[in-house]
């Protein structure tokens, strides 16, 4: 949800959480707590505009956090792989693998 | 778009059980994660796991079901108890693929952490600095290993 909350957010520029809560399934108050989330984590900006507040995509940190995540994954990639050596190693050893 | 869970897999030559006990012993643990590994492997269980050079850090096993999923919550600052908002969430699920296994690890819960915002990049980046497993490392490791 907060992934297509911040494609619609990229989409319009700017909005507030009632004007993206007639485009999604879900209620305004769930809007706005999906918003705190993506706010607190400082991939969304808010302000207030007289009685509202709007809220934008901070892009930079949108990049740098897409940046952290592949860094994050190509990190897993390599302990699977140790895990895989070590596995197979063993498996090997222990005399119990089929012969080829 | 930012994901906000990690899933990677990757194929073994190796049967279920044994894939299992190097995922979730402390003794195999310090071949492919922390340093030095401590682990009380049932739910609510504590980890307590070492990087040298970087510190100790709390986690907690969620789950223990032998032998397809083991699932733990951990952090990356130390003294930080591991509880949602503060920690990520990794599920690693084992299944059978002819004889072998797949591995498929999923991490979960960065958008969660309520942290400012320099921390949860430098709390990514640490994720990133410093783990890398020398090859050699791990070669003497295999070849030590008897099971």
């Amino acid at each position: 949800m907060r992934v297509r909350l911040l494609d619609l957010l990229l989409e319009r520029g700017e909005a507030t959480a009632s004007a993206l809560a007639t485009e999604l399934p879900i209620t305004r108050q769930g809007i706005a707590k999906h918003l705190l989330v993506l706010e607190r984590a400082d991939l969304v900006r808010a302000w207030r505009v007289g009685r509202e507040t709007r809220f934008t995509v901070r892009a930079e940190r949108l990049a740098q956090a897409r940046g952290e995540m592949l860094q994050v994954a190509s990190r897993w990639d390599e302990r699977l792989a140790a895990i895989k050596r070590i596995a197979e190693s063993m498996h090997e050893r222990s005399g119990s693998a089929e012969p080829e | 778009m930012v994901p906000e869970t990690i899933t990677r897999e990757i194929d073994i030559d190796a049967p279920l059980d044994v894939v299992w006990g190097i995922v979730t012993e402390a003794r195999h643990l310090v071949g492919w994660f922390s340093d030095e590994a401590e682990i009380d492997l049932r739910p609510g269980g504590a980890m307590v796991l070492t990087w040298h050079g970087h510190g100790t850090y709390r986690a907690v096993v969620e789950t223990v079901e032998p032998p397809d999923t083991f699932a733990f919550r951990w952090v990356r600052r130390e003294g930080v108890e591991p509880v949602e908002g503060s920690s990520t969430l990794v599920v690693m699920t084992l299944t059978p693929n002819g004889a072998g296994t797949r591995l498929q690890v999923v991490e979960s819960g960065f958008a969660d952490l309520s942290w400012p915002e320099h921390d949860q990049a430098q709390y990514a980046g640490e994720n990133a600095d410093g783990w890398i497993v020398e090859l050699d490392e791990l070669r003497a490791y295999a070849a030590r290993a008897t099971g």
